[in-house]
């Protein structure tokens, strides 16, 4: 089976593609309807709106002081005895993980999730340097045995019905044909713990690091995390720089948005907290625990004050779970990393515009990101902004800013502001539009494949306003 | 939290701003959203030379040519009398991003001004003018639309309900996904356009699944966009402005 390519350059043929495949429309409809109904059904007895209030406090206190808290959790992190790492980008991280694998000798490394590895595609690096790396997520397995990226944040293998499932394992790893779920996840849950045990590095990601305490917390259903962070003699905790918090405190509260708003679960099946290798004495753990953090974009976000918002981003998937455009299209559509609305605001930082300037404007502005969003980062409004830079409108400090700027849209711009700014001139447009309705072409493109023409009216409202002040005046 | 917003009692006069798709293509709505008001004993005042809010350069990312049209539309409401706009995009335009299209200019205060004075339709009748209603129409079932902007962005889910909820004879049906976007989002219809089939495909299934023959809208996007679909496939469902339904049914 070949590899699927997607890339961010060819949304719109994806998106072609995805919508004309029922299989994959209905498999993200019903996966993303469960979703939307469970988190609705979670927050029901919650005081929603001040606990967002307060995740969103949280994360901008940390952003605020972020370089200071960086290097607060370096410091107790390094007390703990866990070894510290910064990388400027991917490539590096990349490196930097291979090296702890080779000064050990490994040959194996079993990965929990974490979507920063995808981000600087981890595997791939790790394959062409002689060494496997086997996923052990349930979802993030399948869909590396079935050569493709993940389509969800959170559930990487949402795209896949039962039935596909079950030929993956079979085709890949000999198991029955069936559907019967539990026989496939025992099947499935085997085949990985052998591979538990025999691997020699662990890597999984951070989902909050407490600059406090040099704690890393993750989150996750499978125990597969806390395998991958236990059994392996080596552990390496890989994050992008901006999951860092202050204190042990602010992890409470943001734990409860991020289950709730991705899952709709009070709390997951499994919470790891790591302070450090084993210690003297303990009979389990890692001998090595390294942090790797990774910038990739990140800073150069940092120094926008309105673009900084991106960073609060928890990874809870809820704006993509409730957005219009990805529950039709589904996360491979996008063509990158991260999909959805997150995927939008975040990916031009990563790939530049060039890439990516179709994705901002993949959004209706319907705001339902926004309002899901626990930590009530204001998408829309950062698509806007994308926007703007697409079009050389902005502050400019995005890379390939301007790119999307063409003489023809200026143009088209142009003369509806000065339309718009000569009242006398609009007055007589609108006045004439109706009756010029016969020379309006019959077909507006796309538009018109799917709905019928707008038909300007006979009589504009300044004019019916016009006769409507005369008739009440006499 | 989202901030309590106070209304004010009803006044005397009132501004009307019609934006452009009502102006071009739904003329009457913003007739019949004159005449409800008047009909509330309230004077209203059409600026001659309003054109359009800016809106559809400012969500494509062209950020001068919108300001430039936004600049001239702030000078047509010298008095301060609030302005009701027929439309939760335009109105969430007007109300929440004047100010900051404007901010760091010599416009601010100004922009700042009128923005609190910006009034959805719906939300004026309700909250405003307390609206009471005497349905004269034949007993039906409608479905409602509420646009993105009027839920979202100014939050006013209700308002629209509230008023259908008015009329006697009228039962608004419930339709799957109702908060869902239409599809529509200004350029977006045109630079995603089977995106946006694919949303609105969704929507008129969805109303149509309710067995209704009418829908109503607070917006003329989405009224161009869903009725446009249902008229092209030659379905039967008529969609209205909810101020050209009300007035139709209560005058
Ligand atoms: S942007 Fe908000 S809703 Fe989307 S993944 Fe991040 S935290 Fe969750």
């Amino acid at each position: 089976m070949s590899v699927e390519i997607y890339t961010p350059q060819a949304f719109h043929r994806q998106a072609h593609d995805a919508l004309g495949n029922p299989q994959i429309r209905g498999n993200f409809r019903k996966a993303m309807d469960g979703l939307m109904t469970k988190r609705r059904d979670i927050f029901n007895d919650w005081d929603l709106e001040t606990l967002r209030e307060l995740g969103a406090n949280i994360r901008l206190r940390a952003l605020a002081k972020l370089p200071d808290l960086l290097e607060q959790l370096e410091a107790n992190c390094q007390a703990n005895g866990i070894q510290m790492h910064w990388a400027e980008d991917g490539d590096q991280a990349c490196r930097i993980i291979r090296e702890i694998c080779q000064a050990r000798g490994a040959k194996s490394v079993i990965k929990g999730k974490s979507m920063v590895s995808e981000e600087m595609h981890l595997n791939a690096h790790l394959e062409e340097a002689g060494i496997e790396a086997l996923e052990s997520d349930l979802g993030e397995y399948l869909v590396q045995l079935n050569e493709q990226t993940p389509s969800h944040i959170i559930m990487p293998a949402i795209h896949l019905n039962t039935d596909e499932i079950s030929d993956i394992l079979h085709d890949k790893t000999g198991t029955e044909r069936t559907r019967d779920v539990d026989y496939m996840t025992a099947a499935a849950r085997q085949q990985l713990r052998e591979r538990f045990m025999s691997a020699d590095v662990g890597v999984s990601g951070v989902n909050f690091a407490v600059a406090e305490t040099g704690t890393l917390c993750l989150v996750e259903n499978e125990g597969n995390g806390r395998m991958t962070t236990t059994v392996p003699p080596v552990h390496i905790a890989v994050t992008g720089i901006e999951k860092v918090v202050e204190h042990l405190r602010d992890v409470a509260p943001l734990y409860a948005l991020l289950t709730r708003s991705a899952t709709g679960q009070h709390v997951t099946t499994y919470f790891n907290l790591i302070n450090s290798p084993r210690k003297r004495g303990e009979r389990d753990g890692p001998e090595e625990v390294h942090l790797v953090l990774v910038d990739n974009g990140r800073s150069s976000i940092y120094q926008d004050d309105e673009l900084l918002d991106t960073l609060r981003c928890i990874r809870c998937g809820a704006c993509m779970n409730h957005c219009p455009v990805y529950t039709r299209v589904g996360g491979h559509t996008y063509g990158t990393t991260y999909p959805g609305p997150i995927g939008s605001i975040l990916m031009p930082h990563m790939l530049g515009l060039e890439a990516t300037q179709d994705l901002p404007s993949a959004s209706s502005l319907c705001g339902a990101c926004g309002e899901v969003c626990p930590v009530k980062i204001p998408i829309p409004d950062l698509l806007v902004r994308l926007r703007k830079e697409a079009v050389g409108e902005g502050r400019g400090n995005v890379l390939g800013a301007g790119v999307k700027r063409n003489k023809k849209e200026v143009a088209a711009w142009k003369s509806w502001q000065w339309m718009a700014t000569h009242p006398g001139a609009w007055r007589g447009g609108t006045a004439i539009a109706g009756k010029l309705q016969v020379m309006m072409p019959a077909k507006l493109g796309p538009w018109t494949d799917y709905r019928t023409m707008p038909k300007p009216a006979k009589t504009s409202l300044h004019a019916l306003m016009k006769r409507h002040r005369q008739e009440k005046e006499s | 939290m989202t901030p309590v917003k106070l209304y004010p009692p009803k006044p005397e006069k009132v501004y009307f701003y019609g934006t452009c798709l009502v102006d071009i293509f739904f003329p009457e709505a913003g007739l019949d959203g004159v005449r409800l008001l008047e009909r509330e004993g309230i004077e209203v005042v059409f600026p001659e030379d309003q054109t359009c809010c800016g809106q559809p350069a400012y969500t494509s990312g062209y950020e001068s040519e919108a300001r430039a049209v936004a600049e001239s539309q702030l000078a047509l409401f010298p008095e301060p009398w609030p302005i009701v706009v027929p439309s939760g995009s335009c109105g969430g335009m007007m109300r929440t991003h004047y100010p900051a299209l404007f901010a760091g200019t010599n416009s601010e205060v100004r922009a700042m001004e009128v923005a609190g004075r910006i009034f959805e339709l719906t939300e004026f009748l309700v909250h405003v003018c307390h609206l009471q209603l005497e349905d004269r129409g034949a007993p039906e079932k409608v479905a409602m639309h509420t646009s993105c902007s009027a839920r979202r962005e100014m939050g006013l889910a209700e308002t629209g309900p509230a008023l259908l909820a008015k009329l006697g004879h009228v039962e608004l049906v419930e339709q799957a996904r109702a908060a869902e976007c239409c599809g529509f989002g200004g350029t977006f219809a045109v630079r995603h356009p089977e995106v946006s089939a694919a949303m609105v495909e969704d929507k008129t299934q969805a109303i149509e699944a309710t067995g209704t023959k009418r829908f109503v809208t607070s917006d003329c996007g989405c009224l161009m966009n869903i009725g446009g679909r249902f008229e092209h496939q030659e379905k039967p469902v008529q969609g209205e402005h909810i101020a050209s339904y009300l007035w139709r049914r209560t005058s």
